[in-house]
């Protein structure tokens, strides 16, 4: 079963987290460490980090379907900010990662305990019953 | 009699594809099906050879499976459209495996990287086409080194040679003239291949196809077939030299390590070596191209055994040059950097003043980044410490931000101690 886990952390105009360099360090090396465990298990199947929001369009078909984009966004805005893709046994599973990628060191190395939204990607067709 | 499958064989085997291609497409006039076919051919290889061994003649071997497969399909395309063609009529005579072998021409690989860096193509396309059908790799591995499903790389692929096809290019060398117009086009999809394996050589991506080996393969393959051109020889050197750094480049958590930092005993001296032979081979014919002075700035780095070393008036000297030759505001950006070397961070900024109307590099991050790193020699921490932030939040690269964000921390805690 595969699961997206989404990390809805960014605001829009907020900047990249001024933390103390050992702060940072060790969330980068939290990061690093996750998908390589996740790699090796054999679970992972994506992951990517987002740019940050300033770099966000919001982008509408208009006439003749040229696009209009719209950048700025409202303060208060959540974005996602990076995601990986598993692929587990059991839902249970995808929710201890999802815990595990929660708890990222911040500041001083408490546990940042951000919310991550973890759901299930549709698949193709199941087998035919015989 | 074969000979077994060892380390090197991977190699002989991609050598031998644009051999066997230029020599298929020119025996069917068709060079989309011929790569197609030779595709197969390929893969039939890389399965067979490592267990059966490697046969006498490889080459005639490679040609005769991919003339196998064009004929199948040449015969079932005429019998669906019942009609005869010049080409049935080749397929009736065709001469066996040792005469066709006798046909291939070392001009064929230039024909094909000419016809695979058609300036109808998109960059992207054309890089993948020039690693599958001048290369040699599989679709699978080209998918695999730029991180998308191999069924995409495949329409990639398929796509580019129908936009060959629709633009009519015969297959045939080039006229000198027509080839110094092309040249340019070929070495920059070289360049951007280095490029691609270059920037991702981070990232653990351990199991992905080295790009930047690749290119410099191909390359090497360039020059033997263009020696007397100064700037593939210049491409080949600044490769080489900036591959020797590969090493140092980053630490043991992926974080970038910058230049003035490296470890320079990690610096590859054959490489090294090397490139400054080619460049000064490259040099010595006359005209400076923007490969060779590129190559000359990356050796003058490369020659200094310390940062604090390194002769930074022969590097803005050369960044002056090269702001004549191929002016872009990245060359303006790098000049600035060298000038603040050379006469001072103030220098740099007021440099770096003169691109903050370039719309090319409006909210780029390298400007605020280069414009941080000046900012920190003046000792205006607090300045720098923003524009390093604003550059983390511009970059679309992880190491990069993880770097720019560590160096604004870094400063941050400096100025409070």
């Amino acid at each position: 079963m595969k699961y997206i886990l989404m990390m809805n952390t960014m605001r829009a105009g907020q900047g990249v987290p001024q933390w103390d360099q050992k702060d940072l360090q060790a969330h980068i090396a939290f990061m690093i460490g996750l998908n390589k465990e996740l790699r090796q298990s054999g679970e992972l199947v994506s992951a990517e980090g987002l740019a940050f929001p300033d770099q966000a369009k919001l982008v509408r078909a208009g006439k003749d379907g040229v696009p209009i984009t719209d950048g700025v966004f409202p303060e208060s805005k959540e974005f996602l900010a990076g995601y990986w893709i598993v692929d587990v046994d059991t839902p249970e599973r995808a929710y201890a990662i999802a815990a595990k990628a929660s708890a990222a060191p911040g500041p001083d190395g408490t546990p940042l305990n951000m919310p991550i939204e973890v759901r299930p990607i549709m698949s193709g067709p199941p087998p035919e019953m015989l | 009699m074969t000979k077994p499958w060892d380390t090197t064989s991977e190699h002989l085997l991609r050598e031998l594809a644009p051999q066997v291609l230029g020599s298929v497409a020119r025996r069917f006039r068709d060079f989309s099906s011929a790569e197609d076919a030779v595709q197969e051919a390929m893969i039939a290889a890389f399965t067979q050879w490592p267990q059966e061994g490697i046969p006498d003649n490889p080459r005639g071997w490679l040609i005769q499976v991919a003339s196998r497969r064009m004929t199948d399909q040449v015969r079932s395309e005429i019998a669906r459209r019942q009609r005869e063609t010049a080409v049935a009529k080749d397929v009736e005579t065709m001469a066996p495996v040792d005469e066709i072998e006798s046909d291939t021409d070392p001009d064929d690989t230039l024909i094909l990287l000419f016809m695979c860096c058609h300036p109808a193509l998109t960059s992207s396309s054309a890089i993948a086409l020039t690693l599958r059908a001048v290369g040699g790799l599989t679709t699978a591995e080209i998918a695999n080194a730029f991180l998308v499903p191999e069924a995409t790389m495949a329409q990639r692929i398929s796509r580019a040679k129908q936009s060959i096809k629709a633009s009519g290019v015969p297959f045939r060398l080039a006229s000198p003239q027509e080839r110094a117009e092309r040249l340019p086009a070929a070495l920059h999809v070289l360049y951007l291949i280095f490029n691609e394996g270059y920037a991702s050589s981070i990232g653990g991506h351990l199991q992905r196809l080295d790009l930047a080996r690749e290119a410099i393969r191909l390359t090497r393959g360039a020059k033997v077939l263009l020696p007397e051109d100064g700037e593939v020889t210049g491409l080949l050197a600044l490769m080489l030299l900036t591959d020797a750094r590969r090493a140092a480049r980053t630490g043991p958590d992926e974080e970038l390590i910058p230049l003035d930092k490296q470890d320079r005993t990690l610096w590859d001296r054959a490489e090294i070596s090397e490139g400054i032979e080619l460049l000064t081979a490259a040099l010595s014919k006359g005209s400076v191209g923007l490969y060779q002075l590129q190559a000359a700035i990356a050796a003058v780095h490369d020659e200094a055994a310390r940062a604090e070393d390194t002769d930074w008036p022969q590097i803005l000297a050369l960044y002056e040059l090269l702001k004549r030759v191929s002016p872009s505001p990245m060359v303006t950006l790098n000049h600035a950097i060298a000038a603040a070397m050379v006469h001072g961070p103030l220098k740099g900024l007021e440099l770096l003043r003169t691109l903050d109307t370039d719309a090319r590099l409006a909210g780029h991050y390298r400007l605020d980044a280069v414009r941080a790193h000046l900012l920190e020699m003046v000792g205006d921490y607090e300045s720098a410490i923003k524009h390093y932030r604003i550059a983390a939040s511009r970059t679309t690269s992880i190491p990069e931000q993880n770097y720019l964000m560590t160096q604004a921390a870094c400063l941050a805690e400096r100025k409070l101690s």
